[in-house]
């Protein structure tokens, strides 16, 4: 029937053009994840190719990441449909500043989290596919902030969570079967909020590319109960980002499995809850965020101070570092709550800061753990004599998860404390400048008992005890590595941080004005 | 017809939500099946229930001659079915290995990753 075909106008309902090879390159992360990711499945069986495949294919996708922020920091915010239907129809990839970036920095924190996990994650791990589960998380981290349907960002949460589980439970320990069943339990339903939120937007906008939803946000809504779906929004990812009241699994959870795992849940996963959030609430409800501002402001006071009190009330050095990560979250979402152009540049930078130096801290924390035989502050000690260098690496993380000067935190902080104050918010600004001093106090008190004694708890000063665990000189290179990039990155940040924070004030300015991002999705007419 | 179902989807989440609260995990997963199921058929509704009518255009017209159901909302459901289905049996298995390596399907009983009354950090050096 060519007749008919001809016909047809196909232009009224897809895109015709064919697609900008550099416009492609937003799917290049699905791709590389998902292709890699099988090929080691096929290669279970073989340990011993599973680290060059996934080294090769973790490098890849960060160089794929930096060439879509590349490109979107130079041609503005890029978007793909999927099957050409012309928006709001089909899927479509939309990645600006903000999703570009945290891409990125998801796929460097991937990327040490692979290298680190060569020594660390022995023969069985890697049979039992530690990498496909990286990779595979991968593809939901990197898709959830590339993607422009909000229906798809659920797909993606659902795929990183699944992998997740399968990092989480390798290695079949009881503490792991115990701390998987409350996060897959309670992620589950954090997932399923986000589900019935994006159940109910569908049923009252009948759409759900997140430029179109956006677009019709902007305009009156009548009597439609956007308060309720925002609600069930905050619900959802703040349970998925740990937020107070719906943090206590992660304390609860991200210490059982192995470092590696441990380190790229703590650096990511709660990342993707606050980013989901922002993009939720500041590009697609700004209306609903007034409503809620104040709400949001006292859940991050909520949950800063959990996330303080959490760690110095805690013996277990990576329990201790979960309610360090809760600690972040709530300054984030204080620069959510205040949802300024400050206070929003202050939290992406913070979030960016908390990938980077959250898994360096889990790294070393899994190497502390090796080396001394304990997770618990009373029998670790001596570790300063045990290694001088992973002693320092520590004290570099704890100040800069402290946010103090020199290192990336401290930036962060001080643009959010500014946007709070501008704002008016004293009691904010005060809180989440004491998250300063609770997390030094927690930390530094963790790192003067597992370093600077010389021994278990009760070992007399200046007495110096043998470590029970070691590690040969090439273990210590390959887990080292990754430490000391991180570490090396929070220090250039701390020092120079200029880019980044005009990175983060780029992403700030899409999330508040997303003209750029709706002219990417609708090709300049909406 | 939205009004029923609405009312069914409401005595599902209820239903899900007192057995999520008990300290069974069977219980926990049985609710967490249920909660699924009230969220598809959530969806469904929020779709609108319109005519029974296959979202098909008839050869030579382009678009369909009268209103026919949404095809959106079964596509959406299908893929939660698919995640939720998957889910499910993921849990099950965990579910099943936890009660094997802890002896216990009861959460109160649960302690190995968060030690019960565990200890208070220490004050001297």
């Amino acid at each position: 029937m060519a007749g008919t075909a001809e016909a047809v106008d196909l232009a009224a309902a897809m895109i015709t053009a064919p697609v900008a090879a550099a416009d492609a390159l937003v799917i290049a992360p699905t791709l590389i994840t998902v292709l890699f990711g099988a090929v080691l499945l096929l290669f279970r069986k073989r340990a011993v190719l599973q680290f060059p495949i996934g080294i090769f294919a973790l490098a890849l996708l960060v160089v794929a990441c930096a060439g879509i922020l590349a490109r979107v920091l130079t041609a503005g915010p890029i978007a793909m449909a999927m099957g050409s239907w012309l928006p709001p129809f089909g899927i479509n990839f939309t990645a600006d500043v903000l999703g570009a970036s945290f891409a990125f920095f998801a796929s460097l924190v991937a990327l040490t989290v692979g290298v680190f996990a060569t020594r660390d994650i022995d023969g069985l791990g890697r049979r039992y596919g530690f990498f496909p589960f990286l990779l595979l998380m991968m593809t939901g981290i990197c898709n959830a902030f590339l993607t422009g349907d909000i229906f798809n960002l659920y797909v993606w949460f659902e795929v990183m969570l699944i992998a997740s589980f399968g990092l989480m439970v390798l290695g079949n320990g009881k503490a792991q079967l115990d701390g998987a069943v409350r996060y897959a339990l309670l992620n589950l339903l954090a997932a399923g909020f986000f589900l019935i939120a994006t159940g109910y937007l569908y049923g009252a906008l009948g759409t759900l590319n997140m430029a179109d939803i956006a677009l019709r946000l902007r305009e009156p809504t009548g009597d439609l109960p956007m308060k309720t779906i925002a609600m069930l929004y905050i619900l959802g990812f703040g349970m998925k980002a740990a937020a107070f009241p719906l943090a206590f699994w992660l304390p609860a959870s991200y210490h059982t499995p192995s470092p590696a795992a441990g380190a790229i849940f703590a650096g990511l996963l709660t990342k993707v809850g606050a980013y989901a959030l922002m993009r939720t609430m500041i590009m697609l409800m700004p209306a609903e965020h007034q409503v809620y501002a104040d709400m949001l402001s006292w859940l991050a006071i909520g949950t800063i101070l959990l996330g303080s009190f959490g760690a110095m009330a805690e013996s277990d050095l990576r329990r201790m570092l979960g309610y360090i990560v809760i600690s972040g979250i709530g300054i984030i979402f204080a620069g959510i709550a205040l949802g300024s152009q400050g206070g929003l540049s202050g939290a992406i930078l913070y979030a960016i800061h908390s990938m980077l130096v959250m898994t360096a801290l889990y790294f070393a924390a899994g190497i502390a753990a090796h080396l001394g035989g304990s997770q618990e502050l009373r029998h670790l000690g001596g570790l300063y004599g045990a290694s001088p260098l992973l002693a320092g690496l520590m004290l570099a993380l704890v100040f800069s998860a402290a946010a103090l000067p020199p290192f990336s935190g401290f930036w962060a902080k001080v643009v959010v404390v500014q946007a709070a104050l501008a704002d008016q918010r004293w009691l904010l600004a005060g809180v989440v400048l004491s998250a300063s001093a609770f997390t030094a106090l927690a930390a530094g008190r963790a790192f003067a008992h597992a370093f600077w004694r010389g021994g278990p708890l009760g070992t007399p000063d200046g007495a110096e005890k043998a470590v029970p665990g070691e590690l040969s000189p090439f273990d210590q290179r390959v887990l080292y590595g990754p430490i000391i990039a991180l570490a090396g990155l929070t220090l250039v940040i701390g020092l120079y941080p200029a880019p980044f924070l005009r990175l983060a004030e780029a992403g700030a300015a899409g999330l508040l004005d997303p003209t750029p991002y709706f002219n990417a999705v609708f090709g300049g007419a909406p | 017809m939205e009004a029923p179902l609405a009312l069914l989807v409401g005595c599902f989440f209820a239903a899900s939500v007192y057995l999520l609260m008990s300290d069974s995990l069977i219980r926990i997963i049985l609710g967490v099946a249920v909660l699924s199921n009230a969220i598809n058929l959530l969806i469904f509704v929020a779709g609108r229930i319109v005519k029974e009518v296959p979202p098909i255009i008839p050869e030579g017209a382009q678009v369909p001659p009268i209103d026919t159901a949404n095809p959106l909302p079964q596509a959406l459901v299908l893929t939660a079915i698919v995640i939720s289905f998957s889910f499910f049996a993921f849990l099950l298995v965990l579910i099943f290995r936890t009660y094997q390596a802890l002896g216990t399907d009861r959460t109160d009983e649960m302690h190995v990753a968060e030690p019960k009354g565990g200890p208070v950090p220490p004050r001297g050096y």
